[in-house]
């Protein structure tokens, strides 16, 4: 995306001052004009790469890669007390049809060909949220004959949520900030 | 189970395998038998059938290295008796080179604490149907368990741009493992603070 900062976002929240995220106001002019934009005419222009940045946003299939207990984390965030699927976050067992791997627990070294076997496998555009000391930099296991110290040393990370293990909350908002580090940058240029 | 079934238990099994039970004791209401290496196989086997001892479940088997020893290694099992409810501990030694009978022949289960028990401290097992590796990396080297082994090992992993796949290189830490001084106040907390004592020696002299 050319990032000029005078670039006029229809989507994105950027217009609003808000850079890439979005603070809710009660009379706020981005969205004040936007609804008087769908009033007057009956519909809204975009550039193209915001709206399937915001499309990208909306629907980030996760990739359960469970690696330990984490992994219980994982799965509460997944079920409905957090309910990504809120979010448009539904989990799926195929590297094929996912966009975000979550790499939720101790990475071994014999596990780490399979990860990132299984990344490469993953369609672009992809992301990787880290899950965890263990996933983050080894963690308890730094010092082991048996650790890989930290998952971005087999793949590149873009979130790293911490915590041992991060609560179910963590997670989802390191969602919330994978959703709005794709929308600052999510682009549709290779 | 009370100490006096256990002692009557001790008795009965030295009793009956005197050639094989080297000594026995009861250690926190727990019965542990030192066995011969060479008879653990038949001792074993009274242990299941026998109908006082009907130990008919294999717990675990492990091993334990004191690198100290000329017999530098342990190999401990652990087994229960569902239906007299008890449980019993037996200790072999043994060293790097000489095999220990293996107990699949008895209990099933046996096999994989078996490989487990070889792949950290590469104690043999004779007639093993499968004795391989089962927890360490493919290739891993050496047996990380017995003390000799350094703790963060001889390799480590990382995804390498230019080939293509993940590569093995020599250990380099950014930072050497560092053994706290748990007894410096500024790098862990004992019980007492230091210092504390002499507040409590003053309560006690008033």
């Amino acid at each position: 995306m050319a990032d000029d900062g005078f670039k006029k976002y229809a989507l994105g929240a950027a217009r609003s001052g808000v850079e890439g995220g979005f603070v809710p106001r009660a009379d706020d002019p981005f969205y004040n004009g936007l609804s008087d934009e769908l009033a007057d005419k009956g519909y809204f222009t975009a550039a193209a790469d915001d709206l399937i940045a915001w499309a990208r946003t909306g629907s980030l299939m996760w990739m359960t890669f469970g690696l330990a207990c984490c992994a219980v984390e994982m799965m509460h965030a997944g079920n409905p007390r957090y309910d990504l699927e809120r979010f448009g976050m539904a989990p799926r067992g195929s590297p094929r049809q996912s966009d975000v791997m979550i790499v939720a627990g101790t990475l071994t070294n014999k596990m780490a060909p399979a990860l990132r076997k299984v990344y490469d496998q993953m369609p672009e555009p992809r992301y990787v949220i880290s899950m965890g000391s263990c996933a983050n930099g080894g963690g308890y296991y730094h010092y082991s004959y048996s650790v890989v110290r930290g998952c971005d040393r087999i793949v590149p990370v873009d979130i790293y949520v911490p915590g041992c293990p991060p609560t179910a909350e963590a997670l989802v908002y390191g969602f919330l900030q994978l959703q709005k580090k794709i929308r600052r940058e999510g682009s549709i240029e290779r | 189970m009370s100490i006096e079934a256990l002692k009557d238990l001790a008795a009965h099994i030295e009793a009956t395998h005197s050639d094989s039970v080297r000594a026995s004791q009861i250690v926190v209401g727990e019965l542990t038998l030192l066995a011969e290496r060479d008879h653990i196989i038949s001792l074993l086997r009274f242990l299941r059938d026998d109908q006082q001892c009907n130990f008919e479940t294999l717990i675990d088997i492990c091993g334990v290295d004191y690198p100290e020893r000329s017999d530098r290694f342990e190999v401990v099992y652990h087994l229960l008796s569902m239906r007299m409810n008890h449980r019993i501990r037996v200790r072999i030694r043994t060293d790097e080179e000489t095999p220990v009978p293996s107990a699949t022949v008895l209990w099933p289960a046996a096999n994989w604490f078996e490989r487990e028990a070889f792949d950290m401290y590469g104690i043999q097992f004779s007639d093993h149907p499968d004795l391989r590796r089962i927890l360490t990396d493919y290739g891993f080297e050496g047996y990380p368990l017995r003390k000799d082994f350094p703790l963060t090992g001889n390799y480590e992993v990382r995804y390498d741009d230019l080939e293509k796949r993940v590569v093995y290189e020599p250990v380099k830490l950014t930072q050497e493992y560092r053994n706290f001084d748990f007894l410096s106040p500024w790098e862990g907390m004992t019980s007492q603070i230091p210092g504390d004592e002499k507040a409590v020696s003053e309560e006690a002299s008033e």
